[in-house]
């Protein structure tokens, strides 16, 4: 399988608070990712786990440049997103759908018309919009739910309007950025489940944003194990178990 | 209390001035009219930008939300008398004359526009920052996502044009004092330089009856479109 994600050095850091300074009066930067590299195989499921303040979710953003790195190269089906005109990096996210913790649904728009912003927003065809629209909602289950809007629904429900808008124009890559956290366990499974079939019935690339050992071991198929903004390693899940390799790796799987 | 002489002279005082009465209440319509629209329009697009180049939003440019902050705060300082004096030469170029009910509307518009650009600038700080997050990510453009705030803090922006629109009522009983007419100037000239009461408690449970009006209608728009 050819890689759908390649991130070469990527480096992030943040102005962490203007008013602290070192000793040399330079103000304080925070780094939430030290350069790191990493390969995502077409087809597959990825996790990205580790403890608050990982740069799981920074590393994540990277990805669809949400956040911007400050050196390193963010390579999407064999382009580098770094390098493109803020014109084409709005056509190259056409083919990367995200989901949130917090949904982020548009509140004051429909189940049906969120999804079907997304649509507009990627110049799908107009006339085939309502069409897409339901084939998704469909594919999540919500489409007697079209006509509600999000506060009318519950938190496993908005995540699903949040898969459903996000594969919607077809990208090739999803990322979910914590998509379960917000939500109990049976919901969890549920939501999980649904991924699990939209990586399989339509080959989305997933990468996934966790804290949570279990989701990584029901899910993925591989999953990058962080530790304050470093890669230890990329383990294998065989049989729902997670190959960690070093010892900090394991002692993080072992902790859940 | 008031004897049943003395009520039906008040009532004779009032049909007396029932001319007056409407055109004042026609230029008091025609100057809200016109403020709250060019307010809504200048206005409007100030606080998107005041909010677009602030800290962490997508024009973020700390020259150019300084400048826009500093203008809009230096337009706010001025008491609204002063702002009619200082303006009378620009009203004059505009619409030809520095009194009456339009270079009135003028003056009401431009206090208005920077009111409610810092009411629509808050309006939008209020929109979860997610919302603009997931639209990013989707690869919207910039004038989507400026839609996509307006429609989100839609309830909320109902409510500050109906705060904008009840302050510009009450700024426009100013504007006597450039010919504006309207209703306030009118319950000034008799009811307080005449000493006519009577016309003074008529037209001020006039406005308080517009004010209960307007506030009502915004509440209820506020509500039908708030799906949040």
């Amino acid at each position: 399988m050819s890689d759908m994600i390649v991130l070469n050095d990527v480096t992030k850091r943040f102005l962490s608070d203007r008013s602290i300074k070192d000793k040399n009066g330079k103000p304080h930067w925070f780094t939430a990712v030290e350069p790191t590299s990493l390969s995502i195989k077409q087809g597959e499921i990825f996790g990205l786990m580790g403890y608050s303040g990982a740069g799981k979710s920074t590393l994540l953003r990277l990805i669809n440049l949400l956040e911007r790195p400050d050196s390193g190269q963010v390579v999407i089906d064999g382009v580098d997103l770094t390098q493109l005109s803020a014109s084409d990096l709005r056509v190259a996210r056409h083919n990367i759908g995200m989901i949130f913790q917090q949904f982020n649904l548009m509140t004051n728009r429909t189940v049906f018309d969120n999804v079907a912003f997304n649509l507009t927003v990627s110049g799908y065809p107009s006339r085939d919009i309502h069409k897409r629209v339901m084939e998704c909602l469909e594919i999540v289950d919500l489409t007697d739910r079209a006509g509600h809007y999000p506060a009318q629904l519950s938190g496993g429900q908005k995540q699903r309007v949040g898969i459903a808008r996000a594969i919607a124009p077809s990208p090739k890559v999803l990322l979910a950025d914590e998509p379960t956290s917000a939500l109990d366990p049976a919901t969890t499974r549920s939501l999980l489940t649904c991924l699990r079939d939209i990586n399989e019935q339509l080959g989305v690339t997933i990468v996934i944003v966790t804290h949570e050992m279990s989701v990584i071991r029901r899910l993925c198929h591989r999953s990058a194990l962080l530790h304050q903004g470093k890669l230890l390693e990329v383990a294998d899940i065989q049989d729902g178990l997670i190959q960690a390799t070093t010892p900090i790796g394991q002692g993080l799987v072992q902790e859940d | 209390m008031l004897t049943g002489a003395e009520l039906s002279a008040s009532i004779d005082k009032l049909l007396a001035l029932r001319k007056e009465i409407w055109q004042a209440s026609l230029d008091t319509f025609l100057m809200l009219g016109i403020s709250t629209s060019v307010a809504i329009v200048i206005g409007g697009l100030f606080g998107v930008f005041l909010f677009l180049s602030s800290d962490r939003q997508f024009l973020q440019n700390k020259t150019l939300y300084g400048i826009l902050g500093g203008i809009t705060n230096f337009m706010r300082a001025f008491p609204f008398v002063i702002l009619m004096i200082a303006m009378s030469p620009f009203t004059k170029a505009i619409v030809g004359t520095g009194i009456g009910p339009i270079a009135a509307s003028l003056v009401l518009a431009i206090a208005g526009s920077f009111y409610f650009a810092r009411l629509v600038e808050q309006n939008l700080r209020e929109v979860p920052r997610g919302i603009i997050e997931a639209t990013e990510s989707m690869g919207a453009r910039p004038l989507t996502i400026i839609k996509v705030l307006l429609n989100e803090a839609r309830s909320g922006l109902v409510l500050s044009v109906t705060i904008l629109c009840i302050s510009l009522l009450s700024y426009s009983a100013a504007a006597g004092m450039i010919g504006g007419g309207g209703l306030g100037d009118l319950a000034i000239r008799y009811g307080y330089y005449r000493y006519q009461t009577e016309v003074m408690v008529f037209i001020v449970i006039m406005l308080s009856l517009m004010v209960i009006a307007i506030q009502a209608f915004g509440n209820w728009l506020a509500t039908r479109l708030d799906k949040r």
